[in-house]
């Protein structure tokens, strides 16, 4: 890769500057409400996590050199320039205190898109070489070993061959002409590896041809997170390729968060052509499954279970309904936290967030906010669709000692599906 | 006198074409330097569509979402109050209608003097009320720059000039109309290139917003 730069950095910012950048920038009255929307301002009472704040770089670049006014500030030597200093200290913003979980571009009165913009300004960071370290090691691993958390075809193997051995399951592995290629996590693979074994108990049941791909099997993409266009097209084009090597009709994006947003709706634009597969949520699929009649579950617990909503899958992917069908299907006591669906708040972690060693102290303390909602609920179990959440979550709970199981909705339907086998 | 009649002359005529022209070939060229910029076309299947959702959100972000209202309450009046006493003196005070019919040919009903002097009083209030939050709210007081307080100074002067020429507080009458005049011709020539064009880039903005949503099938 080419070493990166300020120059580097200000030339990608300028290519992110879009007709809704602009309109969203020139609207900001700065009212500061965006900050009420945000954990890392919630939490801490640092208005420096403001999220329309964090963008101070980009919008510095799109006044400068995309406004009337802008250029002839910098022309007469006016204009605050943005810097490498300047981009050092925004780290912290752009990356530690933001989980591009979009809680602020719901509530902005002049309609801004606030994450879509962090997401654009992470391009301008990893340029100028301004993002964290712990993220470009996940990201490098991504791209040499094939897995951010370094997991190579031999560990997801092994997991498969352990399954199989302990379920009489079969999981099938590269099936030319299968429906369905579901992708997993890392995460789901190293400490997860139950929603393997239920997605196959489920498919089983269902009647469902499927295969996991040997070269395309992690759905995470660090490319995304840390906000490089290249390695997150790299990352899709493996999964790309493997779907169209097996031919298959479907990719099912895991219970992973941002994984759908890089495979569902960044993919087709960074390898710049549609998809000849459709890209489905576990979650979609499941409730197909259930609305078709394809799978039923019984013996529902009576367990107080509530669920935290993946941002990336509800708040930004819009799969809301169906985690509540689903939850139906296996709780006959199910309660929704104060703020959920699209209001609720995010475990603090996502974005790339919980790979950053920096960020643990702030990212535990924002975790309050999560902590408080389940607590109000009175839930004795969490049930999410993220193996992010999932980690982040274990983790504050573990950090404020608080006792509470977690479980991944899918294996929970598997749990109690009626199986005829 | 004569003076006072020969400055209100000069803001009713010379400056106020020079201000209307700036205005609107400001307005012009900022929104053309938006919406020039494009958006890459997406590839990825929709999920719904984008217009629908676009009208949608320009009409839903008109009111705060509960937990926001909760959290900032003043903001949030001190908004409302502010900009329905400044549009209702705008738009619906007589002489403000009559100016415009005799400008480009038609009109409206405007409302009786007293429920707009009531509508000015609210704007000076809401206004007051508002800088009081930016200058003590600590993230409004963080956030802000020169230009938020300008904004406020040109956003409050044709209130308060208006407010003063209508119940006959400065004298010679004709001074303090051209006051009021000078005030706004100041707020249209900078209208263009400052916050205050947020008045017609917020449909830009909530439309790019509620689409980009819209098409991935999410509620904004």
């Amino acid at each position: 890769m080419t070493k990166a730069t300020l120059e580097r950095g200000l030339n990608a910012f300028r290519e992110q500057v879009d007709a809704p950048v602009a309109a969203f920038f020139s609207s900001c009255v700065n009212c500061g409400m965006c900050a009420e929307a945000c954990l890392f301002y919630t939490e801490t009472g640092d208005p420096k996590y403001t999220p329309i704040h964090k963008l101070e770089p980009l919008r510095r670049v799109w006044e400068q050199d995309y406004t009337l006014v802008g250029k002839l500030k910098k022309l007469l030597g006016l204009a605050r320039p943005v810097t490498d200093e300047l981009l050092r200290e925004w780290q912290e913003l752009l990356y530690d205190s933001c989980t591009m979980c979009g809680r602020c571009s719901l509530v902005c009165p002049v309609g801004n898109d606030i994450s879509y913009m962090v997401r654009k300004a992470r391009e301008g960071m990893v340029a100028s070489g301004n993002s964290p370290v712990d993220v470009q090691g996940a990201a490098q691993r991504a791209v040499t070993i094939g897995s951010p958390m370094g997991v190579r075809f031999k560990a997801l193997s092994s997991q498969i061959k352990h399954i199989e051995a302990n379920s009489g399951l079969k999981i099938p592995l590269d099936v030319a002409g299968a429906d369905y290629m579901p992708l997993l996590s890392s995460m789901e693979i190293i400490n997860f590896p139950e929603y393997i074994e239920s997605l196959a108990r489920i498919f089983r049941q269902a009647g469902i041809s499927w295969t996991l791909c040997s070269d395309a099997f992690e759905a995470t993409n660090t490319g995304i997170q840390i906000g490089s266009s290249d390695i997150a097209r790299e990352l899709v084009q493996r999964i790309v390729d493997g779907a169209e090597r097996l031919k298959v009709k479907f990719v099912i994006s895991p219970e992973c968060g941002h994984a759908y947003t890089s495979i569902r709706w960044e993919g087709p634009d960074l390898i710049g052509r549609p998809f000849p597969f459709k890209v489905i949520h576990i979650l979609e699929l499941l409730d197909e499954l259930r609305a078709s009649g394809r799978i039923k579950t019984a013996n529902l617990s009576s367990e107080r279970m509530t669920f935290h909503d993946p941002c990336s899958i509800a708040r930004k992917g819009g799969v809301i309904d169906s985690p509540r069908k689903l939850m139906e299907m296996v709780s006959s006591n199910f309660v929704e936290m104060q703020d959920h669906g699209k209001w609720n708040w995010c475990c603090g972690g996502g974005g790339g967030v919980s790979a950053i060693g920096d960020a643990e102290a702030l990212r535990f303390k924002v975790f309050k906010r999560k902590k408080e909602q389940i607590e109000q609920t009175g839930a004795s179990k969490l049930v999410t669709a993220c193996a992010n959440c999932r980690l982040v979550i274990e983790e504050g709970l573990e950090e404020y000692n608080v006792e509470l199981p977690l479980e991944g909705l899918t294996e929970l339907v598997a749990h109690h599906l009626v199986e005829d086998a | 006198m004569n003076d006072s009649m020969d400055f209100l002359l000069w803001t009713r005529g010379t400056a106020f074409d020079v201000a209307i022209a700036i205005f609107i070939i400001g307005l012009i060229i900022r929104l053309f330097e938006i919406v020039s910029l494009g958006r890459e076309r997406t590839l990825a299947e929709p999920k719904g569509s984008e217009f629908l959702p676009g009208v949608k959100t320009i009409l839903t972000r008109t009111l705060p979402d509960g937990g926001t209202f909760k959290r900032q309450p003043l903001t949030v009046i001190a908004g409302y109050v502010f900009h329905v006493g400044l549009l209702i003196t705008l738009l619906l005070f007589i002489p403000h209608i009559e100016l415009f019919r005799e400008t480009f040919g038609f009109g409206w009903p405007g409302l009786p003097n007293p429920i707009v002097d009531a509508a000015a009083v609210l704007g000076v209030v809401g206004l007051l009320a508002a800088l009081w939050n930016r200058l003590t709210n600590p993230v409004m007081k963080m956030l802000s720059g020169g230009e938020d307080y300008l904004v406020w100074v040109l956003t409050f002067l044709p209130l308060l000039t208006g407010y003063l020429a209508y119940h006959r507080m400065i004298n010679p009458y004709p001074l303090a109309m051209g006051l009021h005049l000078l005030s706004i011709e100041l707020l249209l020539i900078l209208f263009p290139f400052t916050k205050l064009m947020h008045t017609f880039t917020l449909f830009l903005a909530r439309w790019y917003n509620g689409a980009m949503s819209g098409r991935r099938g999410v509620q904004s």
